[in-house]
């Protein structure tokens, strides 16, 4: 899978649990938390739909590896079905 | 005590939404007017039943996020809390945040959003990893509260009072006597229901011979009716903003009415079933407190939820107490909206109120065929009833045999 189709269903699920917030200019490269209005709980809303959309788990000590979408698609490229 | 009891708590702003308007003034036109708000629904392994849905906008007072993570009953609440605010002449930023109490009736929460949580689970093949971290935060039972504390950012009590569908009046009764404590210096206070998002509710009924039904939905919540088949469940929300008389006189705020009287007793004796004594004892209680006698009351507005034994049980009491009284005239509001549950209280007394300015005493929804056994006298059933008000008496009762009554006075300078 390509990296722009794994950051493609990672904004897809962001956009699900971040429903007010404009998500065409996000910057790989920044945290998302620092992009957006997100807190703690919607971030176990992205692990929860990680692990309901492609049966991935992600163990709390991988959390910060969540933090900017270039490090998702590092982190969850390997992972996705 | 009985010093703080003689403080004056009056209503100073109205914030509602019901199946049939999202305002006191669309809600008065259509109880004028004999508009139904009642539709028909599919709901889960049910198929269509007639319900009372609403239709306010969600997003006018809460981001979409917020909404995704809370409840229905929460977004219900900020709605009308939001609506009766700005109904009262006061803004957000004039509020003490901490001298601001909620206090919303609720004759259950929680149903919604477990029944949904359950219904994913087995969509995920009992995968109870995938149980949502949110299932607590939203059914606790004072999330429709505190859902309004976080939106507004008041810091005072917020809480809910569970009294089934007595929850409306209670919710009322209880922001008064804290106004009363010196607790707070302001109330947000009513009652609101998400009821028609869980089957169960719908179900509960129907297994007990009690849901109502109708080729035309408009004409599935007949109270009084001797062709009733039960209750029409419905969602919705009344909040009040309440003031102590002197706090309310000082900013010169806009009364619609004073918090005369009210009671609250149990029945004792069935889950279900009424008990006309106990309600007898309720309004007279609450009428005692008021000082006033029967022919003082202009309007009662009854519990009526089109079951036979709670609308005949009512009337019976209505009858012990006002079959002589020439003054006072009967409405019933569910035929309109059907039975708000936790709202219906505080919305029947919303729909009311307006009778101390338009002297105009709405009627039922039009009842074909009155149940004999329902006939009172001064039934309001056909078009208004053009008359001046001063006090109003408003029933609720709920199960577990728990009944409130409230009286609201006219305000005159």
């Amino acid at each position: 899978m390509d990296a722009q189709t794994i950051r493609q269903k990672i904004i897809d699920i962001i956009a699900d649990i971040a429903v007010d917030e404009d998500l065409s200019n996000l910057d790989d490269n920044i945290k998302l938390r620092d992009q957006l209005d997100l807190d703690s709980m919607d971030f176990l809303d992205v692990v929860m739909e990680l692990k309901k959309r492609y049966k991935i788990e992600v163990p709390t000590e991988d959390y910060p590896k969540l933090a900017t979408l270039k490090s998702c698609i590092e982190y969850l490229g390997p992972k996705l079905p | 005590m009985s010093n703080n009891r003689n403080i004056r708590v009056v209503i100073t702003g109205v914030g509602l939404t019901a199946p049939n308007a999202n305002n006191l003034k669309e809600f008065r036109d259509a109880l004028l007017t004999q508009k139904s708000g009642i539709t028909q629904m599919e709901v889960r392994y049910m198929g269509k039943v007639a319900v009372g849905n609403c239709n306010f906008d969600e997003t006018l007072y809460q981001k979409k996020k917020m909404r995704r993570r809370g409840t229905r009953a929460g977004s219900i609440s900020i709605y009308c809390a939001h609506e009766a605010l700005k109904d009262s002449g006061l803004c957000l930023d004039s509020l003490v945040n901490d001298r601001t109490g909620i206090y919303l009736g609720i004759t259950e929460h929680g149903n919604v959003e477990t029944e949904n949580e359950i219904y994913e689970l087995y969509q995920n093949n009992l995968d109870v990893s995938l149980w949502s971290h949110h299932h607590n935060p939203r059914t606790v039972a004072n999330t429709p509260a505190g859902e309004v504390s976080l939106n507004m950012g008041i810091t005072g009590p917020a809480y809910t009072i569970g009294a089934a569908c007595a929850a409306g009046n209670i919710g009322i009764i209880h922001g008064m006597q804290m106004l009363q404590l010196h607790e707070v210096d302001l109330a947000l206070a009513g009652g609101v229901s998400e009821s028609t998002g869980t089957f169960g509710i719908f179900a509960g009924f129907k297994s007990q011979g009690a849901l109502g039904s109708h080729d035309d939905p408009t004409c599935a919540s007949r109270p009084l009716d001797i062709n009733r088949n039960g209750i029409v469940v419905s969602e919705g929300g009344a909040i009040f903003v309440l003031e102590r008389l002197e706090d309310a006189l000082e900013r010169g705020a806009k009364i619609y009415g004073e918090i005369a009287g009210y009671h609250i007793n149990s029945d004792a004796v069935d889950f279900v079933l009424p008990d006309t004594q106990r309600q007898v004892q309720c309004m007279n209680a609450a009428m005692a407190k008021a000082k006033i006698t029967a022919n003082d009351v202009g309007i009662v507005n009854l519990h009526a939820t089109g079951t036979t034994s709670g609308d005949i049980n009512e009337c019976e009491a209505i009858n012990l107490i006002f079959g002589q009284s020439e003054n006072t005239y009967i409405n019933c509001t569910k035929g309109f909206i059907g039975h708000a549950m936790g709202a219906a209280g505080a919305l029947e007394l919303a729909g009311n109120l307006p009778s101390f300015t338009d002297n105009k005493i709405h009627s039922c929804k039009h009842i074909e065929n009155v149940d004999p056994k329902c006939s009172m006298k001064n039934l309001v059933n056909g078009d208004p009833v053009e008359k001046d008000v001063n006090f109003i008496l408003s029933n609720s009762f709920g199960m577990l045999g728990i009944n409130s009554v409230l009286i609201i006075k006219k305000y005159i300078k």
